[in-house]
């Protein structure tokens, strides 16, 4: 294997080797480990970015035309860059914020198996491999959510995020086969080359909203957002890695990476726009009404989300690269804030904003780390914010068809995302200080870095946009574009109308900072709205699946032996005549002759209605010999002597054996059902009576292949030196089955004495 | 000969299952013993009757003549009948053994395996013997 196909799976054989040597190793130095797998890693994408696209494969199944295989194209390398440079600072962060907790381990491990998963589901370069690790993030998110899993509220989350993204990845899955069978290739490259193919595939939209519908859920789309903010049952380090950074962005990844296919549908440029937008303001007005941060930094990221998936409905040229941009900005400024948010509760003990304030002066380099993502977050001039607001500005500007609405929504979007960064940087740290449960302190080292880094990265990178751009989200999103982009990033654009726009959403946005409190006590009132939100339908549709299957188990396990028996009949009888009469099958042998021996027939008939009408017992039970004997008589006059001895033997034994027994219970002998149920079973037997006769008859009607019957008397002789066949046959060409039936005679024999020792000394119940 | 033979096989196999159907176990019994004969002569008839003729091959033949009965069938019917027996004479055992358990010979009234102590997750204000409210 050349090396550069090697570099390209390295990272996902030492993230796996990692959790692997992490498991044996003691907790304290599981995040050292942890984190310097995922530095080689980010030093490993960084050799290999802003290069040409390279691809390798790695395994196949020839017979399913699956190519499996790993390509690392801009888009790839942007995502897992920051996968694993997040990744190699939240590991860290993780060590230090979770010291001393047992299960530090646990956490560790599983945060270096999600590692593996988004990378391999960035880099995927096919549809099945892609689904696999897309799958596999699903399940790391739903055990890091229940960490803590002795809590019911983190088990709730942790189920409705895994049903939600799980269920979206099913949608996903099939998506994903029809988009394959469309295209006649499950590469990613090859589908995006036969686009026209995918598109003209008659089961084309149904493959695109599938494939939408996959995104949707894993990125938290409205109306699935609510699983985001419930997730933050995650200790932070996890929020902050999958709930912001890397795992919710999966969804946005997969929309850009199938934009190149459906870019230029209406369709889907259509519902992205509108949905991003409708998540976005769904997202900025319930973080008004939050006090926890996490649960405010949720929801802006749910904004966010929808922002960027609003982003690639529009017209893609200027789209892709506010897509990218935006996207980038956004992962490392949440990342800062997620980790300040859990700094802030680790040292203070509450993350309630309202019970915040002033910690500027005791956590001096939390509160700079904050401040500054904040201000990117805020998108003021000179962080890449800045950029990120700017372009996406523009990109809203510049799309066609009801652009007056997606510019209102992204001035409202970005209005609120500066009033919540004044929350987080301005009013947690600035002003009076309100006493905290814990008396505050910068954290150690490994905390403080993560949130110092990511900050500083988004003003460097807002100083030199040009650099960032030039490097890696060109390549990017030309992956989105399917060609390379025309504009180029820039911190200053010149006295241009959207500038103005930028200057009015900060002002805006630093008024509705000073308004907060007021703004937030008043939005409590919309939690009485809530019981008309998906969240709630979610609730319903999950007791609804109980309360169906409480119900089916009730209608058909009801623990009645006459209900089952009326089911197996009905179906016995009514399966077998409906598809007689669906293939014309009903017919009559054609016989005119009659004779005496008929009589026995009549007998069997006579015995059998005698047996079920008997009043008593005994009665029936001397009809049943009335059957058997009739039956006896068949045998005899057709042909059959043997059958017909043995059928007399039995009869009687069965007859005595019965008739002793049965007067022995002293039970009344009267059939306890009442006359309607007795007609209504009448009704049943008469079915199944009728059911077996046209049955038989259509069989006696078809010619008959007497070739088994006349091999055996042939050879009856010649092999077995008897002369009687039925003999030969049970004792010499079917004497293993014969030896089976002496078994099953012996071993019911012993059943029997088993079951009458137990009647001599019966063992009542004890109630 | 056939069809009539078929139809009375139709009126065993009717009064078998109104047996099955039945509340108390012995008369269920009785319907399975039916059941089984009802079977057998179902295999006898598949095989085509008519002929009076034993499957025996004449003395000094080495084949069996044209004219007999197809000793398949009859094999089979043979093996089911002591099987059929067997399964009887269980069954008669089994309805004793619960009779003494229960007290009672009726389906309804063995109720042993949804025991008082075990939570009965669906409905538990479910009345047990849903027969009685089939009943009412």
């Amino acid at each position: 294997m050349p090396l550069p196909d090697l570099m390209l799976i390295l990272p996902l054989i030492l993230g796996i080797a990692a959790a692997m040597l992490v498991a044996c190793l003691k907790p304290a130095s599981a995040a050292p480990v942890g984190a310097a797998t995922a530095a080689v890693s980010f030093v490993i994408y960084l050799g290999l970015a802003g290069g040409d696209p390279a691809s390798a494969s790695f395994w196949a199944v020839p017979s399913l035309d699956i190519a499996g295989g790993l390509r690392l194209d801009g888009l790839a390398a942007l995502f897992a860059l920051l996968i694993t440079g997040i990744g190699t600072l939240v590991l860290l962060y993780a060590g230090s914020y979770l010291k001393g907790d047992p299960r530090l381990t646990r956490l560790i491990v599983l945060l270096l198996v999600f590692m593996v998963a988004m990378l391999g589901s960035v880099t995927a370069n096919d549809v099945i491999t892609l689904f696999i690790f897309w799958e596999l993030t699903s399940l790391t998110s739903f055990f890091l959510v229940a960490y803590d899993h002795e809590k019911l509220e983190a088990r709730k989350a942790a189920l409705q995020a895994l049903l939600i993204t799980g269920g979206g990845g099913l949608a996903l899955l099939a998506g994903l086969i029809l988009v394959a069978i469309a295209a006649g290739t499950t590469s990613l490259t090859g589908i995006i080359a036969a686009r026209e193919a995918v598109l003209a595939h008659p089961a084309a939209v149904p493959a695109m909203l599938l494939v939408i519908l996959g995104a949707f859920t894993k990125s938290a789309q409205f109306p699935f957002h609510f699983w985001l903010p419930n997730a933050m049952a995650a200790p932070t380090p996890v929020s902050a890695y999958l709930h912001s950074a890397t795992m919710v962005k999966l969804g946005i990844y997969l929309l850009a990476r199938f934009n190149p296919v459906y870019g230029s549908e209406a369709l889907w440029q259509d519902l992205l726009t509108w949905t991003g937008l409708l998540t976005a303001l769904t997202g900025a007005v319930l973080a008004f009404r939050e006090t926890d941060l996490k649960r405010v930094l949720a929801y802006t990221t749910v904004t966010a989300l929808g922002t960027l998936t609003m982003l690639l409905g529009l017209a893609p040229e200027l789209s892709a690269m506010a897509a990218v941009t935006f996207l980038t900005v956004h992962a490392l400024y949440k990342a800062a804030l997620f980790l300040t948010a859990g700094i802030l509760d680790h040292e203070t003990g509450t993350r309630d904003a309202s019970a915040l304030g002033g910690l500027r002066g005791v956590m001096p380099w939390t509160a700079a780390a904050a401040v500054l993502a904040a201000l990117s977050m805020a998108g003021l001039p000179p962080f890449l914010g800045f950029v990120g607001k700017e372009i996406v500005y523009e990109a809203a500007v510049a799309a066609d068809g009801g652009a007056g609405l997606v510019v209102l929504g992204a001035f409202l979007v970005n209005t609120a995302g500066v009033a919540i960064a004044g929350l987080l940087g301005w009013r947690i740290f600035f002003g009076a200080r309100p006493k905290t449960p814990k008396a505050p302190h910068d954290p150690p080292i490994a905390m403080l870095a993560g949130p110092v880094v990511l900050a500083s990265l988004g003003l460097l990178a807002g100083l030199a946009p040009s650099l960032l751009g030039g490097w890696l989200l060109d390549g990017a999103a030309a992956a989105i574009l399917g060609f390379p982009p025309t504009t180029y990033l820039a911190l200053w654009h010149g006295f241009t109308p959207i500038l103005a726009l930028s200057a009015v959403t900060v002002l805006l946005g630093a008024v509705l900072t000073l308004l907060w409190p007021r703004l937030m006590r008043g939005l409590q009132a919309t939690r009485r709205l809530d019981r008309f939100g998906p969240a709630n339908g979610y609730e319903a549709a999950l007791a609804g699946i109980i309360r169906t299957a409480d119900a089916t188990t009730a209608a058909v396990q009801h623990g009645s032996l006459r209900g089952y028996m009326q089911v197996l009949l009905l179906v016995a009888a009514l399966g077998p005549l409906a598809v007689l009469v669906a293939r014309g099958g009903i017919a009559w042998p054609a016989d005119a002759v009659l004779d005496p021996r008929a009589l026995a027939f009549g007998l069997i008939a006579a015995g059998a209605v005698a047996t079920a009408v008997a009043i008593g017992t005994f009665a029936a039970v001397m009809a049943l010999g009335l059957v058997g004997f009739g039956a006896a008589v068949v045998f005899l006059t057709f042909g059959a002597p043997d059958v017909a001895l043995t059928q007399f033997t039995v009869e009687v034994l069965l007859v005595v054996m019965l008739a002793t027994v049965l007067i022995r219970l002293p039970i009344h002998g009267r059939d306890s059902r009442t006359t309607r149920q007795r007609t209504g079973d009448a009704g049943i037997a008469v079915v199944a009576g009728a059911s077996v006769t046209l049955l038989l008859l259509a069989v006696l009607a078809s010619p008959f292949d007497p070739r088994l019957g006349v091999w055996f008397g042939e050879n009856s002789m010649p092999g077995g030196y008897g002369q009687n066949v039925v003999n030969v046959i049970l004792v010499d060409f079917r004497a293993l089955d014969t030896l089976g039936e002496i078994a099953v005679l012996a071993i019911a024999a012993f059943a029997v004495i088993a079951l009458l020792r137990g009647a001599a000394r019966p063992l009542r119940r004890g109630n | 000969m056939e069809t009539l033979l078929a139809l009375s096989i139709g009126v065993l196999v009717a009064a078998a299952a109104y047996l099955l159907l039945a509340r108390d176990l012995p008369r269920v019994l009785l319907g399975f013993v039916l059941l089984g004969n009802a079977a057998n002569l179902t295999i006898f008839a598949a095989g085509r009757i008519g002929t009076m003729t034993p499957p025996l091959v004449e003395y000094g033949a080495t084949a069996l003549a044209a004219g007999a009965a197809n000793p398949l069938p009859q094999a089979l019917v043979l093996t089911a009948i002591v099987i059929g027996f067997g399964l009887a004479a269980f069954a008669l055992v089994l309805v004793m053994r619960a009779y003494a358990e229960f007290g009672s010979a009726q389906a309804e009234d063995m109720d042993a395996a949804e025991g008082p102590d075990e939570p009965v997750s669906p409905a538990p204000d479910q009345d047990p013997v849903p027969a009685q409210r089939e009943a009412a």
